[in-house]
C-alpha cells in the first residue's frame, strides 16, 4: 500500500457534448452547446422539455452483441466508456491480477429506460413478454456489474447512490480501497434515464427548468436561474495507487486524488437548518473545507473551483456564499461547463472531475455558457470565457437532492 | 405459428435475443455439440430465447427443463419433442 495520493491514469467519457474523452474536451473549451429540445421521447406534454443527450452512439457498432440485449443505454454509455478509460491507462486487465482490480461507480436508478420498457411489457401483454434479463439490467450496479464481468475484475467493488454527489463519492471511495491494498479501481459514473419514467422522477424534485429555449434552460448563477436541465452520459475515471502505476510502468497521469470529503445537510425545516448563515450551504462549505485540508493545502493552493451548479436562486446562493467563505469573495475562478450537457444525476460529478483533469492538464479553464455574469450579491469570480490558468489543483463541488454534498480536490 | 423450429431458425433465435460471443460461429458444427457456457450463453441467455419460442411458436418448454440443456443440440431436440400449446 502506497502513503501517496491515488492517480489517475485513464479517462473515457461519453457526454452530450462529445464520445471520448478529446471530443468532449475541444467541445467543451469551445463552449458548444448541446443542450436541446428532447428527441429520446414525446415530452411535448411535459412541463419541462429540455436536456442533454448524447448523439451519434452507434450500440451495435460499439457494444458486443452478447451484451446488447442485457444493457439499458446508459450501461452501454459505461461500457464504451470503460474501454476507453482502460485503453487511455493502457491497461491490459489479463495482465493485472484480477483481485487487485475493482469497479465502483455511481448511479441513480440504473437502467431506468429498459426497466420501463419491461414493465410495459409486463403489464400490457404478461410476464412471458419480460426479457429475462431484466432481472439485473435495470438495477442501479448493472454499470459496476457489467464492467467488472468484461474486464475480469474481482476486487473490492460496489456503487454509490447519492444522486448527483455520487461522481465524487465513487471516487472517495475508490481511494479508500486503493487505501486499503487495491491496485487500480474503475471509478467515476455514467448516467441517463431520457424516459417518462426517469423523467418523472426528476420532474418530482421540483427543480427543473421549464423553459423551452436551450440557450435560456440552464443558468447556474445567473439573475434568471430558473432550474436544471438534466441529461444524460458521464465519464469512467481509472485510478490506481501510485506505487503500483508507477511498478507497472506508466509514464503519464492526469494527476492525484488529493482530497475529498461529504456531508449531509440537516433537515430543512429543522433549527440548524434556519441557523445556517450559508443559507443552505453550511454543509457544502463544511465538505470544500475538510476536502482542501485532507489535501493538505490551503484554499489559496487552488486554483478553480468546479461548481455545482443547480441553478435555482437559493441553491446557488448557498453554494456561491460557501465557495466566498472558503475562498474570500470573488477570490478563486468558478466554473460550470455543465451548462453545455445539463446535469448528468450520477454522471454529473465524475464528468467534472475529468473535465478539472483536462484543465489542469491543458492550463486553460473551460467556460459557463449562457451566463453573462454571476447575480448580483452572488461574490463569485464566474468564468464566462475560456480562461488561461497556472492552477495545479482544483476542487469539484457536487450536491444530491435531498442534502448530500461531497467535495473532491485534484491535482496535477 | 405453424412453423417448426430447425437448426437454422433455432440459431437465429439465439442470434437475436441473446447475441453472439466474440470468436463464436453459431453457424458452425462445432457449436452443436459444445457446452452452452464455452460458446458464452448463460441460464438467463436460455431464457431469453425459450420465452420467445413461447410467444411466438406456442412451445412451451419448463424452466427446468432448459437448464438441463447443456448444448444446442439437446435444446433443439427437447424443442422438437415438445408439445405446441395455445399462446
Amino acid at each position: 500500500m502506497s502513503v501517496s495520493a491515488p492517480v489517475v491514469t485513464g479517462l473515457g467519457i461519453a457526454a452530450p457534448t462529445g464520445l471520448g474523452v478529446e471530443q468532449h474536451w475541444q467541445a467543451t473549451l469551445a463552449g458548444r452547446p448541446a443542450i436541446g429540445e428532447l428527441t429520446r421521447f414525446d415530452a411535448s406534454r411535459y412541463p419541462s422539455r429540455l436536456a442533454g443527450e448524447v448523439t451519434g452512439f452507434d450500440a451495435e457498432a460499439r457494444i458486443p452483441s452478447r451484451l446488447l440485449p442485457q444493457t439499458d443505454r446508459s450501461t452501454q454509455f459505461a461500457l464504451v466508456a470503460a474501454e476507453e478509460a482502460l485503453g487511455d491507462a493502457a491497461v491490459n486487465p489479463e495482465e493485472l491480477p484480477e483481485y487487485g482490480m475493482g469497479v465502483i461507480t455511481s448511479a441513480s436508478g440504473g437502467g431506468v429506460e429498459f426497466g420501463q420498457r419491461e414493465l410495459g411489457l409486463l403489464w400490457s401483454k404478461g410476464k412471458e413478454y419480460v426479457s429475462a434479463y431484466q432481472s439485473f439490467a435495470w438495477f442501479y450496479a448493472a454499470n459496476t456489474g457489467q464492467i467488472s464481468i468484461r474486464h475480469h475484475m474481482r476486487g473490492p467493488s460496489g456503487v454509490v447512490v447519492t444522486d448527483q454527489a455520487g461522481g465524487l463519492d465513487a471516487l472517495g471511495h475508490a481511494r479508500r480501497q486503493i487505501r486499503k491494498g487495491t491496485e487500480l479501481v474503475v471509478s467515476g459514473g455514467v448516467d441517463g434515464a431520457l424516459c417518462p419514467w426517469g423523467w418523472m422522477g426528476q420532474l418530482a424534485t421540483g427543480l427543473l427548468s421549464r423553459s423551452t429555449d436551450p440557450a435560456q434552460g440552464f443558468l447556474p448563477f445567473s439573475a434568471d436561474a430558473n432550474g436544471y436541465v438534466p441529461g444524460e452520459g458521464g465519464a469512467i475515471i481509472v485510478v490506481e495507487d501510485a506505487d503500483a502505476a508507477r511498478a507497472r510502468g506508466v509514464e503519464r497521469v492526469y494527476g492525484r486524488i488529493l482530497g475529498y470529503a461529504a456531508t449531509f445537510d440537516p433537515r430543512p425545516s429543522s433549527e440548524d437548518a434556519e441557523n445556517d448563515p450559508l443559507a443552505g450551504g453550511g454543509g457544502l462549505l463544511r465538505a470544500a473545507r475538510q476536502a482542501v485540508a485532507d489535501a493538505g493545502l490551503a484554499p489559496a493552493d487552488i486554483g478553480v473551483v468546479f461548481a455545482d451548479a443547480a441553478a435555482t436562486a437559493r441553491l446557488d446562493r448557498a453554494e456561491a456564499l460557501a465557495i466566498s467563505a472558503l475562498f474570500g469573495p470573488n477570490a478563486v475562478p468558478v466554473t460550470a461547463p455543465k451548462t453545455m450537457t445539463g446535469r448528468l444525476i450520477g454522471g454529473g460529478a465524475s464528468l467534472d472531475v475529468a473535465t478539472a483533469l483536462l484543465s489542469l492538464r491543458d492550463h486553460v479553464i473551460p467556460p459557463t455558457i449562457n451566463v453573462a455574469q454571476a447575480a448580483p450579491g452572488l461574490p463569485i469570480d464566474l468564468v464566462t470565457e475560456a480562461r488561461e490558468t497556472d492552477a495545479s489543483a482544483a476542487l469539484v463541488l457536487a450536491r444530491g437532492y435531498s442534502g448530500f454534498n461531497a467535495a473532491l480536490v485534484v491535482g496535477a | 405459428m405453424s412453423q417448426t423450429i430447425d437448426r437454422e431458425v433455432l440459431t437465429r433465435l439465439l442470434r437475436e435475443s441473446a447475441g453472439v460471443e466474440e470468436g463464436v460461429d453459431l453457424d458452425g458444427e462445432e457449436v452443436l455439440d459444445t457446452p452452452f457456457v464455452e460458446i458464452g450463453y448463460d441460464s438467463l441467455a436460455l431464457l431469453q430465447v425459450t420465452g420467445r419460442i413461447r410467444r411466438e411458436y406456442g412451445i412451451d418448454l419448463p424452466d427446468d427443463a432448459v437448464s438441463d440443456a447443456e448444448t444446442f443440440r439437446s435444446l433443439l431436440d427437447m424443442i422438437q419433442s415438445a408439445p405446441i400449446v395455445a399462446s
